[in-house]
């Protein structure tokens, strides 16, 4: 009796493997898809295990404290989803995962902020990065709609309040017309498809534009390329 | 003469442009660090959750309005009736009987106009009290004022409204001092009998589907009133108390609106009619600003200025400053990381 090794490949699997990738099919839109990806982004750039001496301080771990508090937000906002808009003013349950996600909220947003702002310090969008730099920002700014209409979504009083203000700011601007914050069935599907959605395909793209360029490097130390100042010229050649 | 003739150096700006590294790679497992945060975010939000909890007071309905005002809600009724209200003037996207907000020639809801309509005398009063059953004193009532002129019908509102204001309420009736209001007095009346029976909560929202989940015109009622504010004033959520971030209790709300909210505490915004779509189009600006910061001179500088990049990388400056030579992003002529897509001449 064979026993087949576990970890091998199934055979048609490496019959696939050894089929693909050829020459003659490198004109193919998937194969240039697939190489253009690979190009940009090979495994060792995509999950590095390691990153340059620079990048230690606690200001990084923002980044990915970020997504693991939307992380935390979404799978509570999906439970909250499952069970219904009603379900965590009459459940003690219920009431409670409304409380995880709405600190996991909190702490989403402050992290997302000290990072904001240490990338800022940091001139993060040098070398490359500014498009890195503006998806973050765009990225924030998604993520405050995505909050505030959490915050119409809640069927309480809060959420009575803050739409009949909030109406003031919308309507002036003339986004009221289509974007109705009393309109609870409006804002909750903004809220828990529309938003959501957007955020996370923002992150993503933010996430692998950084890992398209790396980390940006610190300013030059006292002691490095003397006389680098705005305006002053290296004889650097710029690398296309 | 080719284009590579053409490719001359290029200025290396510090505040758009970085070194590359040469310098020490360090073992870095990604991985391992997004379990731990994750781990700590979850503790964290969970140690939070049931410490504080969250806050979820109760809606405020018409019928509950009405019960624990109903002089309020009687003024307001009347103020709908009559088109003096905030909403029965408030122009687009309700109606056309109020100016939209405007920058000089600029009124974006003037421009996009009524979406969702409003006629708060039909919709708010004469509209549900029509579909009270067994009511004829009250449906004649209102068929003498939709009968009446205009004129007669602003005497009767404009009587009524300055006598309401010393309105009070006894024995589960309102009582309003004595007057010539025609029907309006029966009119306000059986509409806070009926937002004090909760049938005025149905009416408002029954107007146009079974499923319906549009809370516009009982929210925007609501809020004509005083009751809500006053809620909203004792729990530190009003507009002049920052309250566009502030959360009922003492739980944090949106604390990331703060520049937004802080507007509305100063001038011009404060005192202004125009102050929401001024208090918008600075933040769309300062909003801008922040996303193009990288491309506007001077502004990208700040960090650099600044010099905060100096603690967040101390243990490379140390490092590189403490021995001679440079270190790793050092070389010469260093290599730039351009962020600009086209080179610039040289100026020298």
């Amino acid at each position: 009796m064979t026993i087949a090794d576990p970890k091998a490949p199934r055979a048609d699997q490496a019959d696939l493997d050894k089929a693909a990738d050829r020459p003659e099919d490198a004109d193919q839109w998937t194969a240039k898809i697939r190489t253009a990806a690979v190009e940009a982004l090979p495994p060792q750039r995509m999950l590095p295990d390691r990153q340059p001496a620079y990048v230690a301080s606690w200001i990084y771990v923002f980044g990915v404290a970020t997504i693991a508090a939307l992380g935390v937000v979404i799978v509570t906002g999906f439970v909250l989803a499952v069970m219904g808009p009603n379900w965590w003013h009459v459940s003690s349950t219920g009431l409670f995962v409304n409380s995880l996600h709405l600190w996991a909220v909190e702490v989403f947003m402050f992290a997302m902020v000290i990072h904001l702002w240490g990338k800022f310090f940091m001139a993060a969008w040098r070398g490359k990065r500014k498009a890195t730099w503006i998806s973050g920002v765009v990225v924030f700014l998604t993520s405050v709609g995505a909050a505030f209409t959490g915050y119409l979504s809640q069927q309480n009083y809060d959420s009575q309040w803050i739409s009949t203000q909030a109406k003031d700011g919308i309507n002036s601007t003339g986004a009221g017309a289509i974007f109705n914050v009393t309109n609870f069935g409006q804002m909750i599907m903004w809220h828990i498809v529309l938003l959501p959605l957007i955020v996370v395909a923002l992150v993503g793209l933010h996430v692998l534009m950084v890992r398209l360029r790396g980390v940006v490097t610190p300013f030059a130390a006292k002691n490095e390329t003397p006389g680098v100042e705005p305006g002053a010229t290296t004889g650097a050649e710029v690398e296309a | 003469m080719s284009a590579d003739t053409h490719k001359k150096p290029r200025k290396f700006v510090q505040d758009r442009d970085a070194l590359a590294w040469h310098g020490a790679y360090e073992p870095y497992d990604l991985a391992k660090e997004f379990l731990i945060a994750l781990l700590v975010v979850v503790i964290l939000v969970t140690g939070l959750a049931v410490l504080f909890g969250s806050p979820d007071d109760k809606p405020v309905t018409v019928r509950s309005w009405s019960t624990a005002n109903p002089v309020d809600f009687a003024q307001t009724a009347i103020t709908e009736l009559d088109g003096t209200s905030g909403t029965a003037g408030y122009g687009p996207p309700y109606n056309l009987n109020g100016d939209a907000q405007s920058i000089g020639p600029i009124s974006p809801a003037k421009w996009l106009g009524v979406h969702h309509p409003i006629d708060t005398a039909n919709d708010y009063v004469l509209g549900p009290l029509g579909t009270l059953p067994n009511s004829p004193e009250v449906q004649a009532a209102v068929s003498e004022y939709r009968a009446a002129s205009a004129t007669q019908q602003a005497a009767w509102t404009s009587a009524y409204e300055k006598a309401v204001a010393n309105a009070t309420f006894t024995d589960g009736k309102l009582v309003v001092p004595p007057g010539d209001y025609g029907p309006v007095g029966t009119i306000v009346s059986a509409l806070t009998d009926m937002a004090r029976s909760g049938s005025l909560d149905g009416a408002l929202l029954a107007s146009r589907q079974f499923y319906g989940t549009d809370y516009t015109k009982p929210l925007l009622f609501i809020a004509d009133g005083q009751y809500l504010a006053n809620l909203a004033s004792n729990d530190h959520l009003a507009g002049d108390q920052w309250g566009m971030m502030n959360e009922t209790g003492q739980w944090p709300g949106q604390a990331w609106l703060w520049l937004y909210t802080l507007w509305y505490q100063v001038p011009p915004a404060n005192n202004s009619t125009n102050g929401d779509i001024e208090v918008f189009a600075f933040m769309i600006g300062l909003t801008t600003l922040l996303a193009l910061v990288p491309f506007i001179p001077g502004l990208r500088s700040v960090p650099r200025w600044t010099r905060i990049y100096r603690l967040i990388w101390r243990n490379h400056y140390r490092e590189v400053e403490g021995r001679s030579g440079g270190g790793g992003t050092s070389g010469s002529p260093p290599q730039v990381e351009s962020s600009a897509p086209e080179p610039e001449p040289v100026t020298v």
